[in-house]
């Protein structure tokens, strides 16, 4: 008994020291296992009176209740540390790039021609497409564009060799590849009816190639018929969307000009978004930008298609896709849509 | 058309400045796409006289003259120009003078002489092309006046942009009248006064054609001096409008179209036989025109003809044998009205376009002939002299030349542009446009049409005519009100966003490549179709419409490969175009024009990266992205990959996708022979479907969840390696029954220890029931099947 103090100190200090699982394990053996030491000293309790031996026994299973919760203290603390180790063991280099990143995008038309569809669908125009080899009475005459009228000079219009294909088409129209998207109206004219709030996007085709010019570009159309619809709605309609697709408070101003399937008709300009109206490179130095074309629909166009014109009236516009995309992305040549660079179009 | 301000100030005189006149025409729809100076930057030049010349003692070539001009001095000039002697009057460019580019005139001595400033050339004041010499000007040139007052050249040109309604503004009349309209200004035009005849002579006149010509005015002239020059201003005013003096009886009709707006034509009336006969052209009757070239002229041509022949292209341009020159003595004057329909497009099929026929295909003013036939006649015989026969004209009936009427609604007004327009405002408007009103209703008026007006005639005309002239931007603006009925919504059509979402959410990006194609690579990607051809394309690369969308994204992918991209996804939308004989319900009857969506996969299938190694795509990476666009379906059973061929795919890796049994695309390697043919290094691999395909999804429908254990049991089989796994797997699925929830191949295995023709095949099969633990002998059961039938069916063997 007299060596219990020396034995608990020993083992106390034993329990300390230890800097392993293992080591710390092997006191708790040494000590308190079955044949551990103060284990030991309980099996000398016989050698005591009666009397004494409660008290001893008492002490001893002090000294081991002493030395067990050194022992998981200790045990606590050396697991925290080879937690903290396994963690530092696994740390990673978290700026290395994750596996199979790689995103594609939409071509800035078709993010162009997205977003001026949900604007407008935004408020229940519908969209429409149709063929882009029209006939001739689709693409010029329901549109009030009789053969050699001085418009169709504007158009620099692609035939197709209908004569060279292997088979006779009934009649002796010709067919193009629709100059505008307007033709669509004249489409949507025929199997609706008023009221129509529709939207035309779609590819258009003009034989013109140069720095400003490429033989195929976008369009999108829109129009409105109902009873009662006047100048001043397609003012609001066109002023509200400009405002909405730039993102901006534009100045917007209106134009008299001509389209043989509006009347009145006019150019819509906005206020140069590079130079705020002060005049530069890209509004000319004028200070505008023109960005569309509208018109309310000629009473000729109605006919033709069958709206009656004293009961309905009706506006339509049409916007070059391409220009609209260059102006809000900043995209200085045009032909650059066309070559299909994954540098220019992993920019969008 | 190219106007002279100062001219056009003449005429009407707003307190504007050239910008705000700009601004405000443009403003009025006749947009002005450029103001520039007439005359370059110069200074210090006035109207010179040379008053003696002498030879220069040490060079041939300069001579040293005495100048007048300069004040009251007589100055010293040496000057190297053939033509300077004296008595002629010259520009005279002072000592301190500026010239073009701002080259500075200074004291100097050539060859030992003084001189005391330079005696200039056409060329060297950018006015002209003048390069023979001095410029030598009119006799009775103010000696000492600035040049740039003299020739009124501190004036500005202004080029209107017309569009092809606004045919009356053609002219310096039409520009004029609208900016009257808009200032409400009086506009005071040049009295025209009728020229008296001296001789009765004049010419038969036969319209043939009166639908095409219905009003001919002709006037003779005799006895002219076509060699007298054209006056100066009328030179500066026609260099203005960008158009060259030739004499002045061409000068003069080019003066007059210009001014009023009238195209007219001077004949050599010595080259004329019998009278002027106006007539559609003959078959292969042919005309030599004034531009040099000989052309067979087609019957839908209108034509001016003489007794022999036809003599020139009426209203687009004469003839050169019957053309004025400089032993002219004797002139018809043409002024006709040709109808609009009947000139139209046919200057065009000649390749040609002139001032005249732009205008009368356009309209010209059809009570304009006799005026500017007037106004034509005192400007030649002022210059030329001559003796002057009376006006004729020959004149039919045509619809243009009846009064034309347009009636007004007030309502109308109200309805077309939203607002209440104040009557008098409406009057006034339209009569400062030349309208007359000739009735008034308790509705609103009715008007008569100018007749240079012809794009006035209805109701809607006149509203633009009101906005026009009030200001598009003083209208009022609103807001549409329209109801907000709620649309039927439809959840099973897939919208075209979701499937491109889906390829770029894959690592596709989207191109956009022309519709038209080159020949030689369509034969190559689908040599067994004729594609449809277009008459007039750009080039040869773009001369046929394309069968599918590969053609443009092979073009890409070879774009991209020769700018060293090595991993390339792109994927584009759009029509195909197919020549086709049946008279299906298309659009557009003979073409097939279908809507596709089709892709390209090449290179690596992950971008360089430090964690995983370089690896080419596969068949196997382009069919799962399309797997990808089928399950947006929800309903993938109903399409397959069945093995196929395609001219453009490699015929051991090339699948048709069916959907319910019917070919809706193809996906495969592009063929080792055409990647050679573009020069590609690595394989390439393409899919394409119809956008129809992937348009309808079918509506989420519950299946209800088991509670109960799933048990899964593997299988090897070994089976011949043509034997498609789709087949394997069909037959699995007929034979193991209802409780077989899930079928998965996990391996594939051909080589050692296998019978070189055959594959390990190991099929994962899972079985689970609804309500219930399944017992060991019914699965048991189920796999023996499923053993039992792939030993019948395929010969299998397990492994």
């Amino acid at each position: 008994m007299e060596n219990l103090q020396a034995l608990t100190e020993e083992a106390l200090n034993l329990v300390n020291n230890a800097d392993a699982l293992e080591s710390l394990d092997q006191v708790r053996v040494d000590y308190l296992g079955k044949k551990g030491q103060l284990t030991g000293l309980l099996k000398t309790l016989g050698q005591l009176s009666n009397e004494e031996r409660p008290a001893a026994g008492a002490k001893i299973n002090e000294a081991k209740q002493q030395v067990q919760e050194a022992i998981q203290q200790k045990k606590g603390q050396l697991e925290q540390v080879a937690i903290n180790e396994k963690l530092n063991s696994e740390t990673i280099d978290v700026t290395l790039s994750g596996r199979s990143n790689s995103r594609g995008s939409l071509h800035p038309v078709t993010q162009t021609m997205k977003r001026i569809e949900a604007i407008f669908s935004s408020v229940g125009y519908d969209v429409e497409e149709g063929p882009e080899i029209e006939d001739d009475y689709h693409n010029f005459e329901a549109l009030n564009i009789p053969a050699h009228h001085p418009a169709r000079a504007m158009h620099d219009t692609f035939y197709i060799d209908k004569e060279s294909l292997k088979y006779t088409i009934e009649g002796d129209q010709q067919y193009v590849l629709r100059t505008h998207t307007s033709p669509v109206q004249v489409r949507t004219m025929e199997n609706k009816q008023p009221p129509i709030r529709v939207i035309c996007p779609g590819r258009v085709y003009r034989c013109d190639s140069d720095l400003t010019h490429t033989p195929m570009f976008h369009q999108v159309e829109g129009l409105v018929i109902d009873k009662n619809i006047s100048f001043a709605d397609l003012k609001g309609t066109v002023d509200q969307f400009l405002k909405s697709f730039f993102e901006a408070d534009v100045p917007v101003r209106f134009r008299p000009s001509y389209f043989p399937f509006t009347e009145p008709s006019a150019e819509v300009d906005i206020q140069c978004t590079n130079c705020s109206g002060d005049g530069c490179r890209v509004c000319s130095h004028t200070g505008w930008l023109e960005v569309m074309g509208c018109g309310m629909v000629h009473p000729n166009v109605f006919e033709m298609s069958g709206v009656d014109t004293e009961t309905y009236s009706g506006f339509a516009f049409g916007m070059g896709v391409e220009r609209l995309a260059m102006l809000r992305y900043g995209v200085n040549d045009l032909r650059l849509f066309f070559e299909n660079d994954l540098k220019f179009l992993d920019q969008f | 058309m190219k106007i002279s301000e100062s001219w056009l100030r003449e005429w009407v005189t707003p307190e504007l400045t050239t910008e705000e006149l700009a601004e405000q025409i443009t403003m009025a729809g006749l947009e002005v796409d450029a103001i520039e100076p007439v005359a370059a930057d110069f200074s210090g030049v006035v109207v010179g006289e040379i008053l003696f010349v002498d030879q220069h003692q040490d060079a041939d070539k300069l001579r040293v003259c005495q100048v007048a001009g300069n004040g009251d001095d007589i100055v010293q000039v040496v000057c190297g120009a053939p033509n300077a002697r004296a008595g002629i009057k010259i520009p005279f460019a002072t000592v301190g003078a500026v010239l073009p580019g701002n080259f500075k005139i200074k004291k100097a001595k050539l060859r030992g002489v003084e001189s005391f400033g330079m005696l200039c050339a056409q060329t060297e004041l950018k006015l002209g092309d003048d390069d023979d010499g001095l410029w030598e000007l009119a006799a009775d040139a103010p000696v000492g006046k600035d040049l740039r007052e003299y020739l009124q050249l501190n004036d500005t040109c202004i080029e209107v942009d017309l569009t092809p309604n606004r045919s009356d503004c053609l002219s310096l009349k039409g520009i004029a009248r609208e900016v009257g309209v808009l200032n409400r200004l009086l506009v005071t035009p040049p009295t025209i006064d009728p020229v008296a005849a001296t001789i009765d002579d004049t010419f038969p006149v036969d319209l043939q054609a009166p639908n095409g010509c219905p009003r001919y005015a002709g006037r003779i002239i005799r006895g002219v001096d076509l060699s007298k020059p054209t006056p100066l201003w009328m030179q500066e005013r026609l260099r203005r409008a960008g158009i060259g003096s030739k004499d002045i009886a061409v000068d003069t009709t080019n003066y007059v179209l210009l001014e009023l707006g009238q195209p007219m034509h001077a004949f050599d009336l010595a080259k004329l036989k019998g009278g002027i006969t106006v007539r559609q052209a003959k078959n292969k009757e042919s005309l030599a025109l004034l531009d040099g070239q000989t052309v067979e002229l087609a019957e839908e041509t209108l034509v001016i003809a003489d007794q022999e022949k036809a003599i020139a292209m009426a209203g687009i341009m004469g003839g050169s044998e019957t053309a004025v020159g400089e032993s002219t003595q004797d002139l018809l004057l043409e002024s006709a009205f040709f109808a609009p329909t009947a000139i139209a497009g046919r200057a065009r099929n000649y390749g040609l376009h002139t001032d005249s026929s732009h205008r009368f295909e356009r309209g010209v003013d059809y009570q304009l002939q006799e005026q500017a036939i007037e106004r034509a006649t005192k400007l030649i015989v002022e210059v030329a002299g001559g003796q002057v026969g009376p006006v004729f004209v020959a004149e039919a009936e045509h619809e243009l030349l009846i009064d034309r009427k347009v009636q007004l609604r007030r309502e109308r007004i109200l309805r077309g542009l939203g607002f209440e327009l104040p009557d008098n405002e409406v009057l006034d408007i339209l009569s400062h446009l030349g309208l007359e009103l000739i009735n008034q209703t308790d509705e609103g008026w009715e008007f008569s049409i100018p007749s240079y007006r012809f794009d006035i005639n209805i109701e809607a005309d006149l509203l633009e005519e009101l906005a026009r002239i009030y200001g598009y931007n003083n209208l009022p603006t609103t807001s549409l009100q329209v109801p907000m009925d709620l649309p039927l919504h439809q959840e099973s059509a897939i919208g075209l966003d979701v499937v491109r979402a889906q390829l770029v959410a894959r690592g596709y990006q989207e191109s956009v490549s022309y519709s038209f194609v080159d020949p030689k690579l369509q034969g190559l990607l689908d040599p067994n179709v004729t594609p449809i051809p277009l008459k007039n394309p750009i080039s040869a690369e773009m001369s046929v419409m394309r069968t599918s969308l590969w053609q443009g994204l092979v073009n890409a992918l070879e774009y991209n490969v020769n700018r060293q991209q090595s991993r390339i996804r792109l994927f584009e939308t759009g029509l195909r175009f197919l020549p086709s004989n049946s008279n299906d319900a298309s659009d557009v009857k003979g073409f097939q024009q279908e809507a596709m969506i089709a892709g390209l996969l090449y290179g690596q299938r992950e971008a360089e990266n430090w964690s995983a190694k370089a690896e080419p795509v596969d068949f196997y990476d382009i069919k799962g992205d399309i797997e990808s666009l089928l399950a947006l379906s929800g309903d993938v059973e109903r399409f397959a990959f069945v093995a196929a061929e395609h001219p453009a795919l490699h015929p051991g890796q090339t699948a048709s996708i069916t959907m319910d049994g019917q070919i809706v695309g193809y996906v495969g390697t592009l063929h080792p022979q055409i990647q050679k043919a573009l020069g590609l290094p690595q394989a390439a691999y393409v899919f394409e479907l119809t956008q129809a395909a992937l348009a309808e999804a079918r509506l989420p429908s519950f299946a209800p969840l088991s509670r109960f254990p799933e048990v899964r049991r593997d299988l090897a089989v070994i089976v011949d390696q043509e034997l498609p796994v789709s087949e394997l797997e069909a037959k699995v699925k007929e034979v193991a029954g209802e409780l077989l929830t899930k079928l998965k191949v996990f391996d594939v295995y051909v080589g050692k220890g296998i019978d070189s023709q055959r594959k390990s095949i190991a099929l994962s099969l899972t079985f689970q029931h609804l309500s219930r633990t399944l017992t060991d002998d019914e699965i048991t059961t189920a796999s023996d099947a499923v053993i039992n039938a792939l030993k019948e069916s395929f010969n299998a063997e397990l492994r």
